[in-house]
């Protein structure tokens, strides 16, 4: 039976613990606000983006670039973007179990965040390249990203692009999701992540475009602009989604020490009451015996 | 006839400007270009320099970055990595961020970093040169 003493040890270094994770909640919650609003702000720009593209794409009948071309896929690329850090619950293993499906010999990793790539090599799965992006995503970061799996696509080496991610459903919610990234396929179809299904103006769709100078040179530049801003969104998305499983899984870890120090107290409590009644007992035992 | 032109301005931080305007000036990879209401239907790549929107006799300006431009009859779309109007362009503010690009530019640096600071000095040197157009 652990003496009261051990009990108030326990009780303290449980006390400890929840502070920790309490505080680790706090600024979860207040990275989360952030992200999100970091997703959200993007979004205009994704709607309008993908407004020029479906209108390019009405015009652009029977113009092909590489980027869009379909081929048959013998080896893929997925670039699976994790977090840098752990205790965010469920959110990395979830993914890697996605990440462990597919098809170990035709496909090569490339990571975004330290998990993943920690993930990758431990299971001894054919990793590319590794990158890293920070609390707030840059874009320059996911242009690398983005740039890299371009390269690797138009030299032939992989077929298509997938990208496996914490979808962003709400904040209690993050869903592992595998999105095509490449080819991009028929133009219209191209959206951004966080881009809301909005009708575009029926308007446009018969007005004929003039591409200056060409459609050539202008798809040239929109299309990888417009991956590079889609990588960015997911990106934005992953901290979001990291940030929110992070303070829902603080906040468990906070009410189970919560618990745990009242079921000590309980006992420690019933404990010390014994204490005393076993004291008094003896002092009186003592004192019949002595009278 | 539309008498005017819905002008929208999009960055990835913001919708940086929305509003109808009677005619719009931005440099575009061809050349200059002044758009007035039912021009044709135009996509083209916008270049780094300044947007001039005319409203009520008064010009709005802005410095942009580069991005894509899509012209309608009734609506000039502008999608840019940078949009400030001149009036909020902190000139010193831009001065000393084009030179701590510049000396990171003389430092070594990988492909990204490079076209990192190449884009600072793009804005930079674009805010500063629309503010000292509208100053004289």
């Amino acid at each position: 039976m652990p003496s009261t003493r051990d009990i108030r040890r326990r009780i303290k270094s449980v006390k400890n613990t929840a502070q920790i994770t309490k505080a680790m909640q706090m600024v979860a919650a207040a990275k989360m606000r952030k992200a999100q609003q970091a997703a959200v702000v993007g979004r205009p720009y994704a709607q309008l983006l993908n407004e020029i593209m479906a209108e390019a794409a009405t015009r652009t009948v029977g113009f092909d670039h590489p980027l869009l071309t379909a081929r048959p896929v013998a080896k893929r690329a997925v670039i699976v973007v994790g977090t840098d850090r752990g205790l965010c619950g469920g959110l990395n293993s979830n993914l890697f179990r996605e990440a462990a499906k597919l098809d170990k010999e035709t496909t090569i990793y490339i990571t975004a965040g330290r998990k993943a790539a920690q993930f990758i090599a431990r299971t001894k799965r054919n990793l590319a390249a590794e990158f890293t992006y920070k609390d707030t995503p840059q874009f320059a970061e996911a242009r690398a990203i983005s740039k890299f799996v371009q390269d690797l696509f138009l030299k032939g080496e992989v077929d298509a692009v997938d990208i496996l991610y914490p979808k962003f459903v709400n904040t209690l919610v993050q869903q592992p999701s595998l999105t095509p990234f490449l080819p991009i396929g028929k133009l219209a179809v191209t959206t951004g992540t966080n881009a809301p299904a909005q009708e575009l103006p029926t308007a446009s769709t018969t007005d004929v475009f003039d591409f200056e100078p060409d459609e050539e040179t202008v798809l040239g530049e929109l299309l990888p602009h417009s991956l590079n801003f889609k990588m960015h969104q997911i990106l934005l998305e992953t901290k979001a989604s990291e940030q929110s499983a992070r303070m829902v899984a603080m906040k468990n870890a906070t009410d189970n020490a919560k618990q745990i120090i009242k079921d000590l107290t309980l006992e420690y409590n019933k404990l010390r009451q014994a204490n005393i009644t076993k004291e008094l007992l003896e002092i009186t035992t003592a004192q019949m015996a002595v009278g | 006839m539309a008498a005017t032109l819905k002008l929208e301005i999009v960055t990835p931080d913001a919708k940086a400007f929305s509003d109808d305007v009677e005619m719009v000036n931005l440099t575009g990879i061809d050349g200059e270009m002044g758009i007035y209401p039912q021009h044709m239907p135009v996509m083209t790549q916008l270049v780094a320099g300044e947007v001039v929107a005319r409203k009520d006799g008064a010009s709005i300006i802005l410095a942009v970055g580069d991005g894509f431009v899509q012209i309608t009859g009734e609506r000039v779309a502008i999608l840019t990595d940078m949009a400030v109007k001149a009036d909020d362009i902190d000139e010193a503010a831009a001065e000393q961020a084009l030179q701590k690009a510049q000396a990171r530019l003389a430092q070594k640096l990988s492909d990204e970093e490079a076209a990192t600071v190449q884009a600072a000095i793009v804005h930079a040197s674009t805010q500063i040169k629309v503010k000292r157009l509208t100053k004289k």
